[in-house]
């Protein structure tokens, strides 16, 4: 299997020998009741060829029954378990994402067809969610930028916008409506193009499982995880910023950026500290989410307060 | 019901009621703490006993609010003592939720707690709604309202109304986005306040106020039966 890793990020901030350990050990533990038999083997040669450093050394990979039955996923529920309950009879496939707006040839892609082709990555990622908790989660999944590369989109596009499946049969919570739906989100195109942000297919060496946003979802690790849009079924370029769903339902708390920010506190909590799910402790929140390094520049003399 | 049925069935409610009020008021407590040792609170076990023991407590407040409007409607002046139980417990659990938030959400981090409740309202609102519920706690002994005197212990007690709008609010602003329990407890305490309201009015209209404080032939306001 072909592994591909760009250049310019380290390989230590994609996994470190410590969370490689845990796995090994989580692996160890699980791995006797069926579960080794069903991690794909693509999960494990990047893992084990990276070096120590990036996640420190007391930062865990979330036990992966916390990382699936603790989820936001309005479309199946509002509460924390709601969405692994709800989403038992969803089933993704056959599943089809369209891209539309400034691109050169507006069409449907099947599955397959838009991710099948590119390469796997493995990234382990710290997850920090707007609501102060975080987890550290090992996802499979393309580079979003090798995505747009088959889109073709025009030199004018300057945002990407993502929608989600709107289908109230298949997705119980979309009969309430608790948010405008369906949900949206959107990155400028430079932070698409990032070599951090993953368009996830997979996680803990498993498919997506339905809670956590299969078929297809956005991670964008800098970002709070309402960033990363779940079920995704449309990709549209454009020049103008578009509107996403949380900015809209609350525009004073949930900004378009969304950034990961120790210093710019939520108005109804702080966003200094974060609990690790599955530790006591909370413990201190690195802006950009301890990615700083490979984003910080994307926003260099902006007022990260005004565009929080 | 006709007045038959309720003084048939007013020996059994009064026999049952406390063992009852004790279950409904332990079996939550026995039950998240059994649930915790036990690793049965989901992903996150702070925040849930700490939503939990909030919801607990204002339920327990709903009920304990529920008493007077209830002996309103009975004549049953036994119930008194079921109000100050449910009352304490109602105490007990907001303490509690207090407690989950000081030291298992927070860990005594103090320069945090105090900018929450500083800069966030609806922090102070839920610490107010604790922090009034505290004089009612330590005056709900017989030799308090006997010290204070009725008039002035019920008074004192209408506290509690205060409690339970700070609660409520509290709960609302708390919730992320789907604000379905918090209308829903926000509506029952507005529904109990209301009856509390209507009935007074309507009791101004039938009947004069006793003249003598010291002695109110109202049931429902001598605090203990």
């Amino acid at each position: 299997m072909h592994i591909r890793r760009p250049d310019d990020i380290p390989s230590s901030e994609i996994t470190s020998e410590s969370s490689y350990i845990n796995r090994r050990s989580f692996m160890e533990t699980a791995g006797a009741l069926a579960l080794g038999g069903l991690i794909a083997p693509t999960a494990l040669p990047a893992m084990a060829c990276a070096p120590a450093e990036g996640l420190t050394q007391d930062e865990k990979i979330t036990d992966e029954d916390d990382a699936t039955s603790y989820n936001n996923y309005y479309e199946f529920g509002t509460g924390k378990e709601d969405p692994k309950e709800q989403a038992k009879k969803f089933r993704p496939m056959p599943w089809t994402v369209n891209v539309e707006g400034m691109v050169k040839t507006p069409r449907p892609f099947s599955f397959d067809d838009l991710v099948g082709k590119l390469a796997v990555q493995d990234r382990v990622y710290r997850h920090r969610c707007v609501e102060a908790w975080s987890m550290v989660i090992p996802w499979q999944g393309v580079q979003l930028r090798d995505v747009i590369a088959r889109c073709q989109p025009l030199p004018s596009a300057k945002f990407v916008e993502f929608t989600t499946l709107y289908d109230p049969q298949r997705m119980p919570g979309q009969a309430r409506s608790v948010l405008p739906w369906p949900y949206r989100e959107a990155l400028r195109m430079d932070e698409a193009m990032n070599s951090l942000t993953l368009l996830a297919t997979g996680m803990y060496g498993k498919a997506l499982p339905n809670q956590n946003g299969a078929p297809l979802r956005l991670v964008v690790p800098w970002k709070y995880g309402f960033k990363g849009i779940k079920g995704i079924v449309k990709l549209r370029f454009t020049d103008k910023s578009p509107q996403t769903t949380w900015n809209d339902a609350i525009p004073s708390e949930y900004g378009f950026y969304g950034n990961v920010n120790p210093a710019v506190d939520h108005p109804r909590w702080s966003q200094a500290k974060e609990r690790r799910i599955g530790q006591f402790l909370k413990v201190a929140t690195l802006p950009f989410n301890g990615y700083a390094n490979q984003v910080a520049s994307m926003y260099s003399g902006m007022d990260l307060r005004k565009f929080y | 019901m006709t007045s038959t049925t309720l003084s048939r069935a007013e020996p059994l409610v009064r026999r049952g009621v406390r063992p009852v009020l004790w279950l409904a008021v332990l079996a939550p407590a026995a039950y998240l703490i059994t649930a915790l040792l036990t690793d049965q609170l989901g992903a996150n076990p702070i925040e849930e006993l700490e939503r939990e023991s909030g919801r607990w407590a204002l339920r327990l407040l709903a009920a304990s609010l529920t008493v007077t409007p209830l002996m309103r409607l009975t004549g049953w002046g036994w119930l008194v003592p079921q109000r100050r139980f449910l009352g304490l417990a109602t105490f007990f659990y907001a303490l509690s939720h207090l407690s989950v938030y000081m030291v298992l959400d927070w860990f005594f981090d103090w320069d945090e707690i105090l900018k929450d409740v500083v800069e966030h309202w609806y922090i102070t609102a839920g610490l107010l709604a604790v922090t009034l519920m505290i004089p009612l706690a330590l005056t709900s002994t017989k030799r308090s309202i006997r010290w204070l005197g009725g008039k002035r212990w019920t008074t004192l007690h209408r506290l509690v109304y205060v409690s339970a709008v700070a609660g409520s609010v509290h709960f609302y602003f708390a919730v992320k986005k789907d604000v379905t329990q918090p209308i829903i407890y926000a509506v029952l305490f507005a529904a109990l306040l209301a009856f509390r309201i209507v009935w007074k009015r309507r009791a101004a209209k039938t009947r004069p106020a006793p003249a003598d404080s010291r002695k109110p032939r109202d049931p429902v306001n001598t605090p203990v039966a």
